[in-house]
């Protein structure tokens, strides 16, 4: 089975957010980037997958040359196989419309990426690929096992989950507990420097809603502390000072 | 052209998210002068569900009443919304941001060519190009960003506006669409939710307890807290990962994202994958029996001392105001 894992190269997620170029520009400055973790988890459980099924893995990113250690780490990891579309991911349209090119290029039965990005955490490229392709698409799957072509899933919905089957072909975004992160050992580093890692240009340029300048919000004032002995005291502040109760 | 808002349901019930959406659907077309806002509900739904919808900002409700639609299929709401949307031509689709909500807008926003954008925080601007205010970098920043395409699909975020409430009546009409069987080919074998509580993702007041609980025994107080306010429950990432509490309760980074009037933090430290997940709180409380803990440098009010005294204490002063 043919396996393309999409992932996204995001600022770690302990970075200061600060933007430069008058607002409109995120400031990469002393920055460390990392795979998006939900995408980390589409990729340990791709691993598996891959394993079980004796098939083949193949990652894909839409972004620029900084990209590639992001992809060589997804190599490292188990990927046989790496794409990057060498663009700016402007937006989930223009990013979908790339993986979905690609995806149906190379024939993949099953689509994995994270449920969202934590840059811009749309949550909504899977879908939009899945509508391009004509594939049922889930998101955000928290358990996914495959028997023959039948896909078994659990997707999270707010308080509890729901259980799913599905056939192959289909996509889905992940999140924890989907697979336990996969940390490369140096067998994979060193594998990962001679697999191939192929640019492609974007095949379409178009987007439909991208972002035109950054704000941070507004500085936080310091705690009001309220003495452990004086609980009613807080009660009062919540009503009357902050007018939450 | 007018605003359609799709609106959600859990076991035959309105969600309160989606009846926030109808408020800013209503609050939009007061601004674009479009008109009256209809919603589209999926599924059964008893008369006063129906009502609530009206009550909350639409002039009608188109009801697709088919029952295999209860559940939320994600192509098959995507076919059956699509189709009301081009029915009565409107411009701009309203929902509220969830699990099924996203998963259904990203094939609506490309069934219906329609620039989507999800985390929306405030209603847009509109002069000169449409706007966008969105939530990005998990809380930590907002982006401008402008949708350019004539269709629209805003999935908005918990308190964007407040829900209205003032007795209006809507117009219930019923609706039939015709959705492929293909769309029902994935099937939903089995759904489990906790019922009787407050959904986390949708509530006004969350208390959240982390490792300084010590153990999932002494959950009890936590949840006599979030029952004395009509709260949610939820915890920090260590919690669910012993599995103290259920993943579906772990707020943070990887896990939900609460944006509530007020959010209770007791014995969580504060590390900066919690606080990704809280940052869109309006009022923040830390218990914490560390005075050093981050937690406190984003709280509005602290309290620092020994949980086990000071959360039983909180929770009868509470019932002592009410």
């Amino acid at each position: 089975m043919k396996i393309l894992v999409c992932i996204t190269h995001v600022p770690d997620t302990t970075s200061k957010i600060q933007f430069t170029a008058n607002n409109t520009k995120f400031d990469s400055t002393g920055v460390q980037f990392i795979i998006g973790p939900y995408d980390d988890y589409a990729m340990a459980r791709a691993v598996e997958l891959r394993d079980q099924t004796g098939g083949t893995l193949t990652a894909l990113n839409v972004g620029e040359a900084e990209s590639d250690p992001t992809l060589r780490k997804a190599l490292a990891i188990g990927a046989d196989d790496a794409i990057r579309v060498n663009s700016f991911p402007k937006d989930s349209f223009f990013v979908a419309q790339q993986i979905a090119h690609f995806a149906k290029a190379g024939g993949y039965e099953l689509i994995l990426m994270g449920r969202e990005s934590i840059d811009f955490n749309g949550g909504m490229v899977h879908g939009m690929v899945g509508e391009l392709l004509g594939m049922p698409s889930f998101s955000p799957v928290m358990k996914l096992e495959l028997e023959g072509t039948t896909v078994k899933m659990a997707r999270e919905i707010e308080g509890g989950k729901e259980h799913l089957e599905a056939q192959l072909p289909l996509i889905a975004g992940c999140q924890e507990p989907i697979a336990e992160w996969k940390i490369p050992n140096m067998r994979g580093i060193m594998s990962a420097r001679t697999k191939p890692l192929v640019v492609v240009e974007p095949v379409i340029q178009e987007t439909q809603a991208e972002a035109s300048s950054y704000q941070l919000p507004p500085a936080k004032g310091s705690v009001k502390l309220v003495d452990k002995d004086q609980v009613s005291e807080l009660v009062r502040l919540l009503k009357n000072e902050a007018k939450v109760l | 052209m007018s605003i359609l808002v799709y609106v959600e349901q859990a076991a035959g019930k309105i969600k309160k998210t989606s009846l926030e959406a109808v408020s800013y659907g209503y609050a939009l077309a007061a601004k674009t002068g479009e008109g009256a806002v209809i919603a589209v509900a999926l599924g059964s739904l008893a008369a006063d569900e129906l009502a609530a919808i009206g009550e909350a900002g639409a002039a009608k409700v188109l009801h697709i009443s088919d029952e295999r639609l209860n559940a939320g299929v994600i192509q098959a709401h995507a076919s059956a919304v699509a189709q009301a949307f081009e029915s009565i031509g409107a411009s701009t689709l309203i929902l509220a941001k969830s699990s099924l909500g996203d998963a259904v807008a990203a094939r609506l926003a490309i069934k219906l060519n329609a620039g989507l954008v999800s985390n929306v925080v405030e209603l847009p601007r509109i002069e000169g190009g449409f706007v966008v205010k969105r939530s990005i970098y998990t809380g930590k920043a907002f982006a401008d960003t402008t949708i350019t395409t004539a269709k629209k699909i805003l999935a908005i975020k918990k308190n964007a506006v407040d829900q209205k409430l003032d007795g209006a009546k809507a117009q219930v009409e019923s609706f039939s669409v015709a959705i492929p069987e293909s769309d029902f080919a994935s099937k939903i074998s089995a759904t489990e939710r906790a019922t009787g509580e407050v959904l986390l993702p949708e509530a006004d007041i969350v208390v959240s307890g982390g490792r300084g609980m010590k153990g999932p025994e002494n959950w009890g107080m936590i949840e006599d807290l979030a029952k004395t306010l009509g709260a949610a429950t939820g915890c920090s990432k260590p919690v669910s990962d012993i599995g103290w509490r259920p993943h579906h309760e772990h707020v943070g980074q990887t896990g939900v994202k609460v944006a509530p009037t007020l959010y209770i933090a007791i014995g969580i430290s504060g590390a900066i994958q919690h606080l990704a997940g809280v940052n869109s709180s309006k009022c923040i409380v830390v218990i914490n029996k560390d005075p050093e803990a981050p937690f406190f440098k984003a709280a509005d009010y602290g309290i620092v001392g020994d949980a086990f005294e000071i959360v039983p204490q909180l929770t009868a002063a509470l019932k002592a105001a009410q």
